[in-house]
């Protein structure tokens, strides 16, 4: 048995390790908290045994008994409509191509719906997507048409070709500007006086600090968030911001991207994440 | 969402008043709510402990019981501490004594770097200056068309001789160095006396995609190479602040996405690992929401003032 006491650098380590993956204070300094009861409890006394109490707890947190499945199958006349959402640049629109490969491997029939007409070259960017992939894309080719009569056409040809999955894509906006958010809301409106929107998708870049949890809040009042999307997990950040977005709203990830390439898509698994979060 | 390190400062110091020396408790208090403050800024961790401890032994040495409101003392120290990391001074673009200037854009995927191009060539253009934006980006579908669509809002020409990425072309062909090194003969043929370059997001990990950068910036001789970062980055920002020190040298920063609620703790965590200054900033996806860093108003948004 280690002699070893659990002197205040172990806990001052386990600490940094949560903050340096961007969990943030408040889940960190909760975290070390529940572990240090834990210890006193169990009247442990071995650093190593600290820290797969450390895993443990984050598994729990993290909860991989949740359901975390896309709502993709037709219902009765309707598609499954899918919007994806988040501030600039995190990867919305890679992330529409890269689910669409997704499901039509499982020999779903997908249409895209470009309705981020804003930013130069999105639609184009979006139809690239769809001509690697081979699923159709509904675009406007008026620059700055209204999104949400682009998203309305895309689900409205959706459900006149009977295809099971719409996924619409959004331009890129930040929370803060209410605007911004108020269109999203009507994009979302517009489109279900054709069809339920069955999941929102919020993309968030696994660089993101602590303005995640603003963006996952302020989203999810707009538009009702269903699951979160963790890009750019090829990188060395850790996208430890979703522990605290769970935490607070319970919001799960359900998906993960890997890379720029159409097959860098993976479900979310919590002993995965949680081992690569917890690696030097 | 946080309360702000004045407030938490001023709670810590309630009963220091009066007090004839600064306990030690007292110093260790303020120090848990500064690191606090700069963690939920998103100041990374490493850079956070040596700020501490500079700030604690500068705040010990001003004998902070004998000053009138010694929260408001520590808030000022601590503001001039991070407006230094944050270089103090903005530096401005170096041009070339023979042009063209050129200036290459780097950074992680989705950073801003195109929406920059776009704007800085603006900004040269209403100095004056007759830019040529470059089209190296061969990566990201529609990356090329994208640059033309900014070039065109701008009023600025675009080199752009291969597609990219695009529906008729749906793999990465084509040679950015090349295009790079064509971009600035073409700019010297066409009398352009600034060329703007570019290029593709790669991340810090990438070694291929660094070493490409790194053949441009050496191809064209870069006189400046901005690494674009945003403002929303977490811990990670050391990291590839460092990967892309070492890959390609940058010789400034420019911090986007600043018109959104994040902190941008990352400021003082790029400037203090790489000793670069941070010279614009990226505020909108206008192309006129652009402007010089300034270095004291980071700090009081760090710090939330
Ligand atoms: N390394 C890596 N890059 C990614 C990933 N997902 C997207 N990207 C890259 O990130 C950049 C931005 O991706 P987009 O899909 O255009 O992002 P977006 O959210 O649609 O951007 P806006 O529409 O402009 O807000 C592109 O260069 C993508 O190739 C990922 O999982 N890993
Ligand atoms: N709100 C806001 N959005 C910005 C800013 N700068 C860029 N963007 C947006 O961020 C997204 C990504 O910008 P890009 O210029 O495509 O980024 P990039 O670094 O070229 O991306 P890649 O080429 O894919 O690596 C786009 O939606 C831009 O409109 C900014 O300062 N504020
Ligand atoms: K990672
Ligand atoms: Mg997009
Ligand atoms: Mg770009």
């Amino acid at each position: 048995l280690s002699t070893d006491d659990i002197d205040e650098d172990v806990w001052d380590e386990i600490e940094e390790t949560l903050l340096l993956a961007d969990l943030g204070t408040d889940a960190s300094m909760e975290l070390v908290d529940n572990l240090r009861d834990r210890v006193t409890i169990e009247g442990s006394k071995d650093p190593a045994a600290v820290k797969q109490m450390l895993r443990e707890e984050l598994i729990k947190l993290i909860d991989p008994t949740l359901d975390r499945s896309l709502d993709d199958d037709r219902l009765g006349t309707d598609p499954s409509v899918m919007m994806v959402v988040g501030v600039n640049g995190v990867g919305k629109t890679t992330t529409v191509g890269k689910l669409a490969r997704v499901l039509v491997a499982e020999d779903k029939d997908v249409i895209l719906g470009a309705a981020d007409t804003f930013r130069a070259a999105a639609a184009e960017q979006l139809t690239t997507w769809g001509a690697r992939i081979g699923v159709p894309t509904v675009r406007s080719d008026v620059e700055g048409a209204d999104p949400a009569s682009v998203a309305f056409d895309a689900v409205a040809a959706g459900v006149e070709n009977e295809v099971d999955v719409v996924l619409v894509d959004t331009a890129g906006r930040l929370q803060n500007k209410a605007g911004l958010m108020d269109e999203l809301g009507k994009i979302k409106r517009v489109i279900e006086k054709k069809a339920p929107v069955r999941e929102v998708l919020l993309v968030i870049d696994a660089t993101t600090g602590q303005n995640g949890l603003s963006q996952a809040k302020v989203f999810s009042e707009a538009v009702n968030v269903t699951g979160i999307v963790l890009t750019k997990l090829d990188g060395t950040a850790k996208g430890g911001i979703v522990v605290a977005i769970q935490r607070q709203l319970g919001v799960p990830v359900k998906l993960i991207g890997l890379g720029e390439g159409a097959d860098d898509l993976a479900p979310f698994e919590t002993e995965a994440f949680v081992e690569a979060l917890l690696a030097e | 969402m946080f309360n702000s390190l004045s407030d938490r400062l001023t709670a810590t110091f309630k009963n220091l008043r009066g007090k004839g020396r600064l306990s030690e408790a007292d110093i260790d208090g303020t120090a848990r709510e500064i690191r606090r403050a700069l963690l939920d800024a998103d100041v990374a961790v490493p850079v956070v402990r040596q700020f501490i401890a500079a700030v604690k032994e500068r705040a010990l040495g001003e004998d902070l019981s004998k000053a009138l409101n010694p929260a408001q003392q520590v808030v000022k120290i601590v503001n001039e501490e991070l407006v230094n990391i944050l270089g103090g001074k903005t530096r401005n673009l170096e041009f070339a004594k023979t042009p063209p200037t050129v200036i290459m854009l780097a950074g992680l995927q989705g950073a801003g770097k195109t929406t920059l191009a776009g704007k800085l060539s603006k900004w040269l253009k209403d100095q004056g200056h007759t830019p040529l934006l470059v089209a190296c980006d061969l990566q990201r579908p529609n990356a090329v068309t994208q640059l033309q669509v900014n070039g065109q809002r701008a009023g600025v020409p675009v080199f752009a001789p291969h597609p990219g990425v695009q529906s008729e072309h749906e793999e990465a062909t084509g040679d950015p160095v090349k295009v790079a090194l064509d971009g600035v003969a073409e700019a010297k043929q066409k009398l352009h006396d600034v060329v703007i370059i570019d290029t593709a997001g790669r991340l810090g990990v990438d070694e291929v995609l660094m070493t490409q950068a790194r053949d441009i910036r050496n191809a064209v001789q870069a006189d400046e190479v901005l690494f674009v970062i945003d403002a929303m980055i977490g811990q990670d920002a050391v990291t590839t602040a460092q990967a892309f020190n070492e890959g390609v040298n940058f010789t400034g920063v420019v911090l986007t996405k600043l018109d959104g609620d994040a902190r941008g703790g990352a400021a003082l965590s790029v400037a203090s690992v790489t000793g670069k200054p941070v010279m614009f900033s990226s505020t909108g996806e206008g192309l006129k929401d652009f402007e010089v860093f300034h270095p004291d108003r980071m700090a009081s948004r760090i710090l939330d003032m």
